[in-house]
């Protein structure tokens, strides 16, 4: 892919957020930022490259340490920014619902 | 400038997991679609995951015998083989994190999310700066560089200028992200005092610093010494403290959003350099994302985002102009039997909770007595301030937590009107977001903030520790002074376990 091809996602993708994120409701914006935040732990992905690169290249020994740290950091945010974010939706309840569970 | 070979399959799977993670926040539009929402972003990131584990999952390097027609058998049959050690020393990491955020994400307390999430942006930004280093000190294996062999000296790997710049700017950002939101994280998990830190001439040095970060990324493609990428990383985690440590514990709703947005940027960047459209796309929502957070903060505090970055609010309030009426005002004080008493001839309720009530863990009880209230035939409703807490939405996810039910809990805008027909506003643990002076006070530090009108209201009830202490903002508030304002002083916890027992 050229640049012009990748900042044209770049571009495509900042509407596309601005336009979804406005729709978000205001009582969930925290997991909104919860979400948002396991998501851009896709940084993974250059974790992942490095730390399977040992053999290649002369920085190879350093960079796969640092790739194995930084694949720990990220795993940290995706389980851990998933996993409360489902906790607190599944605290989202209608009416009716916790007042039946409760008598 | 074709220099990144990508497999259009996993070009193709990393668009997918790019339309996951749109949909993932579609789907926050509305309570009941959100869990599956997320269950999408799970998934994206899965699919994201083992595509790059397929397609650089690490291989030995073995000596390819180079036929004579030029291109090596090994790389043609696929004959690498695949360095076990490497790969389990991969899923053991994914493990160990998976271990540690699972059991983070389990045991949190609700009313410590905005510290959990200003942690977690920490960790984004340490991995984008783990990640640039890597890709500096390594960049073969990211497909970013040619050799280049000199007449004189080692052959060596320079990498392309376009990707010097990205690499720079994403760890400029990540090292930002990092430390920014370490000193979140220390001020809201009260490590560090909310207060902000003001050092003198702190304008002249955050706009040199930056400045010379961006100076020396924009030398960087010119020369790839190792210096100047460790001093754009160190500067960078430089600015990230200076920047955070001048702005008050009131702003950090702002703040929160904003680190947000540069965990997104930093991955954005990081993904300009891979060519990879998962990162590209998640980076621009999340980036998107946080700064409309960000926005929609400042708005509801009417202060520009460059006032809340320039920091220093709530730190002197002695040049504020509401000061001159300090003299000693009558007010009255009541009860919870009042309080119980006064409640239970409503017709409608409106309780508005602040941040006070998520420090004195008060929700739960809060719930309890709107049930009793509800059965004494009043009307309950929660009235929520964008900046009510120390996040967005902090407020909406301590009262789900209570098991409010959500349709009961309505934002600024759809409830201010009814305050005016409402017999009694209950305020617990908000200050500034119900403070009159907002609207006509136009020396105080929040004119022009939009405010709950509690004062229409028949009765106000408001649950404060004492009379001496003020708002964040340090403005005095009018409504504790006015006639039909009971003051009840007491812990909000025990003052609505009291009531709750008066309701009885």
């Amino acid at each position: 892919m050229d640049f012009i091809s990748i900042l044209s996602i770049f571009v495509m993708a900042c509407f596309v957020g601005y336009y979804v994120v406005w729709s978000v409701t205001p009582a969930l914006h925290t997991p909104l930022m919860a979400v948002t935040n396991a998501i851009s732990s896709v940084i993974i992905v250059g974790a992942l490259i490095a730390a399977a690169a040992a053999g290649l290249g002369a920085g190879g020994a350093i960079s796969k340490w640092l790739g194995l740290l930084a694949v720990v950091l990220a795993s940290v945010n995706i389980f851990g920014g998933f996993a409360v974010t489902a906790r607190m939706l599944a605290m989202y309840k209608k009416k009716d619902r916790p007042a039946a569970a409760k008598h | 400038m074709e220099h990144v070979t990508v497999n259009p399959w996993a070009a193709l799977a990393y668009l997918v997991a790019g339309v996951c993670f749109i949909l993932a926040l579609r789907g926050l539009s509305s309570p009941s679609t959100s869990q599956r929402g997320n269950r999408m972003g799970i998934i994206g990131m899965t699919i994201a995951v083992v595509t790059t584990l397929i397609t650089h999952a690490p291989v030995l390097a073995v000596a390819c015998p180079q036929p004579a027609n030029g291109v090596a058998l090994c790389e043609q049959f696929g004959a690498l083989h695949l360095d076990t050690l490497a790969l389990i020393e991969i899923l053991g990491a994914i493990a160990i994190g998976a271990v540690i955020g699972v059991v983070t994400a389990r045991k949190i307390a609700m009313t410590d999310m905005p510290q959990l999430v200003a942690a977690f942006h920490s960790l984004v930004g340490l991995a984008a700066v783990l990640v640039a280093a890597a890709a500096f000190l390594n960049p073969q294996a990211f497909g970013i560089a040619d050799q280049v062999i000199p007449m004189i000296g080692q052959p060596f790997w320079a990498i392309y200028p376009q990707s010097r710049i990205e690499m720079g700017l994403g760890v400029a950002i990540g090292a930002i992200t990092f430390s920014g939101s370490v000193i979140a994280f220390l001020k809201l998990n009260g490590n560090m005092g909310g207060a902000p830190i003001m050092l003198p001439g702190r304008h002249v040095i955050n706009l040199g610093v930056l400045a010379g970060i961006l100076g020396l990324i924009a030398y960087f493609t010119q020369d790839q010494s190792p210096w100047i990428f460790w001093t754009i990383t160190a500067l960078s985690f430089v600015i990230g403290f200076l920047l955070i440590i001048p702005i008050g514990g009131a702003d950090m709703p702002v703040v929160v959003s904003m680190l947000n947005s540069y965990s997104g940027w930093a991955a954005a960047a990081m993904g300009f350099t891979l060519h990879n459209s998962a990162m590209i796309i998640t980076g621009a929502l999340v980036g998107s994302s946080g700064a409309i957070l960000s926005y929609i903060m400042c708005k509801a505090m009417n202060r520009s985002f460059i006032s809340v970055i320039a920091g220093g609010f709530g730190a002197a309030a002695d040049t504020s102009g509401g000061g001159a009426a300090k003299e000693q005002r009558p007010w009255k004080r009541g009860s919870a039997e009042d309080a119980a008493f006064l409640m239970q001839q409503a017709e409608q309720v409106i309780i508005v909770p602040g941040y006070g009530m998520a420090v004195a863990q008060a929700q739960h009880v809060l719930r309890e007595m709107a049930d009793k209230l509800k059965e004494h035939g009043v009307r309950v409703k929660y009235a929520i301030h964008p900046v009510a807490g120390r996040m967005p939405g902090h407020m909406n996810v301590l009262l789900a937590e209570a098991n409010v039910p959500y349709d009961e809990v309505f934002e600024l805008e759809d409830i201010n009107s009814e305050f005016a027909q409402t017999d009694v506003a209950f305020i617990i643990g908000a200050n500034d977001v119900v403070n009159p002076a907002a609207k006509t006070d136009k020396g105080s530090p929040i004119y022009g903030m939009p405010v709950f009108d509690v004062e229409k209201a028949k009765t106000v009830l408001f649950i404060k520790r004492s009379m001496g202490g003020v708002g964040y903002a340090g403005v005095d508030n009018d409504v504790f002074y006015m006639d039909n304002t009971m003051m009840l002083l007491a812990d909000a916890k025990k003052m609505v376990e009291e009531i709750v027992k008066s309701l009885d």
